[in-house]
């Protein structure tokens, strides 16, 4: 069988996080960008599934500026097949996203569509649902296990009570959590192949989708600074506080 | 000119920083105390494709140039120093048997080699003969089919825990020209092996004496052709140069990194020490001496994947330079964490006395000065340079 995954380019998860003075967005200038590690995470589960002879075939879509190709050859080496860049130098937000990759989808026709459960930098957590919604296919999102058998995919869910699995039939969208997997390192002489692999361009509008946003950023903000903790006698003390400041027991 | 990585290196580098951050760096404190030697990494190293980068392609490396290699390098260093200096000498190993060993002796040899199934150790230096290599006494004297090899060998890293070595010996007369290359298996008969060296630094690796007590090799072992040995152990020494320099430029930003974080956390006299402005000239003073010494390495290399005539100078020069900026730079991170840097809790010291050594090994620092004089007075080099 075939999989798709969705891959996006984002800020890097080490990099120290800039608010612009006009706060309009975060600071991008300069910045150490890379693959959105649950994004990564969906690579490795695909190329797993591909390794265990379960599919045969890994194709790998991004959506954004052309800079989107380096997070592609990055899914290429750690051993994606093929690569499918959507250019587009406006962000699109998550609906947009979701439109792009169900054309995409119906074109592929893949068996298993497998993405981040959300993006580290918007956080958003909603591209998944509403591909599942656009292309009517079940969904199992924040998969910490993924077992293909037969025309069935059963994903093990990390949910508020702890774990639950659901059965869906194929074609499904998965999405990942982080506890899925441990992505492997690209090996030198995979990003070395990945350079050979096949990577096409295609735009929206040769899609057929608008990705003008119906969501506008209002304004950015750095998050407030926490203040110093105090230090307590004693239990009592402790309990007191607990009790009549913080509200919690 | 374009000094900007490519995306391919900048891919390389990246995926070297991810290993060492997680393979590497969490675990140097511990290997260097232990005087552990993480054999379980080299593996790893080997499935990653460190452990073969340029050894030729026709020996089943993988011909990358040593440019794209000391970049690697570099970041593996950050990780940890010792480990990646051995990754280094194993990778001159690798490709000096897979460049000048007989086919099919360097597909024996490398295949398992380029895996880090295999390592591989280099035995130039002896007891009696250090900077004055082409004077060094281990014999190799033809007997059939095979070699006999007696002597020792001194300062040897890995030694012990390695399963190849390449062995310089002497067959014929006095100096460069009477000298050999060999590939040893490293259990061979008549092989022993001394204590491992108390070493100030590089602990997370033995360093020892080999002795060579009528040891037979096969004649096919030999690499190259009888009295090639000291021209391949000068091409070895170029990259070597390069490497070394490498590691401790790649230790250096370890240590400014640390230096730079810790000014922004610890306060005195009731302000960060970033806004003190004489710890900030130091900062700055570090930062730029390590670029420069960053580039002048990249240049060597550069040169030598070019095969430069003049590149035997430029690695000098990079190996005397990054070398000394490299001390000088983790000795400056030590000092600007005042007494948590003397500490074992802190990587500082660990640091200084890892790149300490590099110093004096691939030839001292003199000896490069003496190799770029030489040079600079010939008639007309100092502008071709």
């Amino acid at each position: 069988m075939k999989i798709l995954v969705a891959v996006k380019r984002v800020i890097d998860y080490n990099v120290k996080v800039r608010v612009k003075a006009d706060q309009s967005d975060v600071d991008l200038s300069n910045v150490k960008m890379a693959l959105n590690p649950f994004c990564e995470i969906a690579v490795e589960e695909a190329v797993r599934l591909k390794e265990k002879g379960v599919a045969e075939e890994v194709v790998v879509v991004s959506i954004g500026p052309k800079a989107c190709q380096e997070q592609i050859r990055t899914a290429l080496a750690l051993g994606a097949d093929r690569g499918i860049h959507v250019e587009s130098d406006v962000a699109p937000d998550s609906l947009a996203v979701a439109k792009i990759l169900n054309k995409i989808v119906a074109e592929e026709a893949p068996q298993l569509v497998i993405l981040g459960k959300q993006s580290i930098d918007s956080d958003n957590n909603q591209t998944g649902q509403m591909l599942a919604a656009l292309a009517d296919m079940p969904q199992g999102t924040f998969a910490s296990e993924v077992v293909v058998d037969g025309d069935k995919v059963q994903v093990t869910r990390e949910v508020d009570g702890g774990l639950q699995t659901v059965e869906l039939t194929l074609p499904a969208i998965v999405t990942t959590d982080l506890r899925l997997n441990e992505p492997r390192y690209a090996s030198l002489p995979n990003i070395m192949k990945a350079k050979r692999k096949p990577l096409g361009v295609k735009t929206p509008d040769e899609l057929g989708v608008s990705i003008d946003s119906k969501v506008s950023v209002l304004k950015v903000e750095a998050p407030a600074e926490r203040s110093a903790g105090v230090k307590v006698a004693d239990i009592a003390e402790l309990v007191e506080k607990l009790k009549n400041e913080a509200k919690v027991l | 000119m374009n000094f900007n990585l490519t995306d391919d290196q900048q891919a390389f580098a990246d995926t070297a920083r991810a290993f060492a951050e997680k393979e590497m760096a969490p675990f140097a404190a511990k290997w260097d105390a232990e005087h552990y030697f993480p054999i379980e990494v080299f593996r790893k190293a080997g499935e990653m494709g460190f452990m073969g980068m340029y050894t030729p392609e026709k020996a089943g490396g993988f011909g990358m140039s040593r440019l794209d290699a000391a970049l690697i390098f570099e970041q593996l260093a950050m990780g940890c120093t010792a480990t990646t200096a051995m990754m280094t000498i194993h990778n001159m190993v690798s490709w000096m048997i897979g460049e000048f060993a007989k086919p099919e002796i360097a597909e024996e040899f490398c295949s398992g080699l380029v895996t880090g199934e295999k390592l591989g150790s280099y035995c130039l230096t002896e007891p009696g003969s250090g900077s004055d290599a082409a004077n060094l006494r281990t014999s190799a004297k033809k007997d059939g089919d095979e070699y006999v090899l007696n002597g020792s060998k001194m300062f040897i890293s890995g030694a012990g825990a390695t399963d190849v070595l390449v062995v310089m010996a002497r067959t014929g007369g006095e100096g460069a020209k009477g000298i050999s290359a060999f590939v040893v298996p490293a259990d061979a008969k008549g092989i022993h092996y001394g204590k491992a060296e108390e070493k100030m630094g590089w602990n997370a690796q033995p360093t020892r004496l080999v002795t060579f007590e009528d040891v037979r090799i096969p004649a096919d072992y030999l690499l190259g052709e009888e009295g090639e040995g000291f021209k391949f152990a000068m091409m070895g020494l170029d990259g070597g140069r390069i490497n070394i320099a490498v590691c401790s430029v790649g230790t250096a930003q370890a240590a400014l990194n640390t230096a730079r974080d810790y000014m922004h956390e610890r306060s005195q006299f009731g302000k960060p020490l970033a806004t003190f402005q004489a710890m900030q000239f130091k900062l700055a003073d570090m930062a730029t001496e390590l670029v420069a010494a960053r580039q002048m390495v990249r240049l060597a290399a550069f040169k030598v994947d070019e095969n430069d005539s003049d590149k035997t100078t430029y690695c000098a020069m990079a190996k005397r330079f990054a070398t000394d900026i490299g001390f000088q730079v983790c000795n400056e991170a030590l000092q600007i964490h005042g007494g948590y840097g003397y500490i074992k809790e802190y990587p500082l010291e660990r640091h200084v006395r890892d790149v300490r050594v590099h110093q004096i090994l691939e030839g001292t620092n003199e000896i490069m000065r003496l190799i770029i004089a030489r040079r600079i007075l010939a008639d007309g080099a100092a502008d071709l340079l």
